[in-house]
């Protein structure tokens, strides 16, 4: 990751690993989360996102490499480096028997730091009731009332296990703008985790890409774009196949137009096309899921649109 | 103030912003003086990143289209003419160039693009003489 200004690292997992039995779950996953920046974790169901976040966390041991959040491995000093985290789970556990009151009062005891103007503000914004049991919240409800006892300590980290998964789309606004607006006001740091590239692409400073355990990309998402670029040309004779380009990912077409999708920088690319006497038709940089598509040779989005 | 973020297009999300704010400014629906909206608000509005509307601002300041002052937010820089001829240009060449891309595309020479041009301009002048295509 290219460094422009003074930053801090926040989290850190090195050459990690984790084994279920046989499963590999994640496999030498290096990355790391820079203060005040909002990382997208984005992979298909099952691509590890869930057991990197649960890794940070110190709710699982790595079976290899390390983990450092704030500088501090999560499993030996976990009261230094929980207190610090908001986490929102993907199964949203909360005791169902629970009215709201009950459940803010319940979280509230375990964080000094509970900042209960910023509680009520929250649970305006979210028009959610403190009467409410947590059993009888829709999905969208259960998510709010997630965030919010996630964000109510003003953690410097939050970490978000698939925030609007499953949430309509107005909901979804409604999480993510909460999630912005506590980025904006406070510098805070964010990893979350998304199938859904289109939220990714509008929040997301960086991107780390993850297929069965292993990271395929990651970086600045400007950065990653910025190194893709879809090239349509025309050649001057028909071919059965696309020609071979510098760092060819993905190619779709026949005979004389073809649409590849590279990253082997573009001049190499436009060089290599003059070579063939190729035309160029048109060239752009694609959207984030055409990227993942062509590295991971996958949709993502799989139960759900 | 009306921005609307695509990520369907490929084109970088601050970008977008500095174009259509480039474009609300050319076409005087942004005039000098006007106040933009914070980085915080105007990012909650779209659901993006606040660093990249932060970022938008920064190439329109240093464009010379907004004027930034701490505490007091960002406005359309006084000056900043919505006749400025040099910005109308900017605008047209970026739409001329989509059109030749097209065209290209669509096998037609430049020729004939400044043909068809003309065409679809002397009609436009005279748009009473509606054609009846239907019937032939």
């Amino acid at each position: 990751m290219t460094e422009r200004f003074a930053t801090e690292t926040i989290f850190e997992p090195q050459g990690l690993s984790r084994r279920f039995g046989r499963k590999q779950a994640l496999s030498n996953v290096t990355l790391t989360g820079t203060k005040g920046r909002i990382l997208g974790l984005v992979g298909a169901n099952g691509a590890g996102k869930t057991t990197l976040i649960k890794l940070l966390l110190g709710l699982l041991r790595p079976s290899a490499g390390t983990v450092r959040v704030f500088g501090k491995d999560p499993i030996a000093k976990p009261e230094e480096v929980l207190a610090r985290i908001g986490y929102l789970s993907e199964e949203r556990e909360m005791p169902g028997w629970m009215r709201i009151h009950e459940l803010i009062r319940y979280v509230k005891a375990f964080y000094p730091q509970w900042d209960d103007a910023y509680a009520a503000e929250l649970l305006d914004t979210f028009g959610l009731d403190l009467r409410d049991k947590v059993r009888t919240l829709s999905r969208g409800q259960r998510a709010k009332a997630g965030l919010l006892i996630a964000l109510a300590y003003r953690p410097e980290l939050l970490l978000l296990d698939e925030p609007s998964s499953g949430l309509d789309v107005v909901v979804r606004r409604d999480i993510l703008s909460a999630i912005i607006r506590s980025v904006a006001d406070e510098g805070r740091t964010v990893l979350f985790s998304s199938h859904l590239l289109d939220e990714v692409e509008r929040i997301a400073d960086d991107v780390a890409i993850i297929q069965q355990g292993r990271l395929v990309a990651s970086g600045p998402l400007d950065e990653i774009k910025e190194a893709h670029r879809r090239i349509t040309f025309r050649l001057p004779t028909p071919q059965d196949h696309c020609p071979e380009l510098p760092g060819l990912l993905m190619s779709e077409g026949d005979r004389d137009t073809w649409s590849a999708l590279c990253n082997g920088g573009h001049e190499a690319c436009r060089a290599a096309l003059a070579q063939l006497d190729a035309q160029i038709l048109d060239e752009s940089v694609p959207p984030l899921e055409d990227i993942i598509i062509a590295r991971t040779g996958k949709t993502l989005e799989g139960d759900e649109s | 103030m009306m921005i609307h973020i695509s990520t369907r297009n490929g084109v970088p999300i601050y970008l977008q912003i500095v174009q259509q704010i480039r474009h609300q400014i050319a076409s005087g629906r942004l005039r000098p003086g006007d106040e933009l909206p914070p980085i915080r608000t105007l990012a909650q509005q779209l659901v993006i990143n606040p660093n990249t509307v932060a970022r938008a601002y920064r190439e329109l300041e240093s464009a010379g289209l907004i004027t930034s002052k701490v505490g007091a937010g960002s406005r359309i820089a006084e000056g900043v003419s919505p006749l400025a001829r040099r910005e109308r240009m900017r605008i047209l060449n970026e739409v001329i160039d989509g059109l030749l891309a097209e065209a290209h595309q669509l096998n037609f020479s430049d020729d004939e693009v400044v043909e068809a041009l003309q065409q679809r301009a002397h009609g436009m002048r005279e748009p009473v003489a509606e054609e009846e295509t239907d019937h032939d």
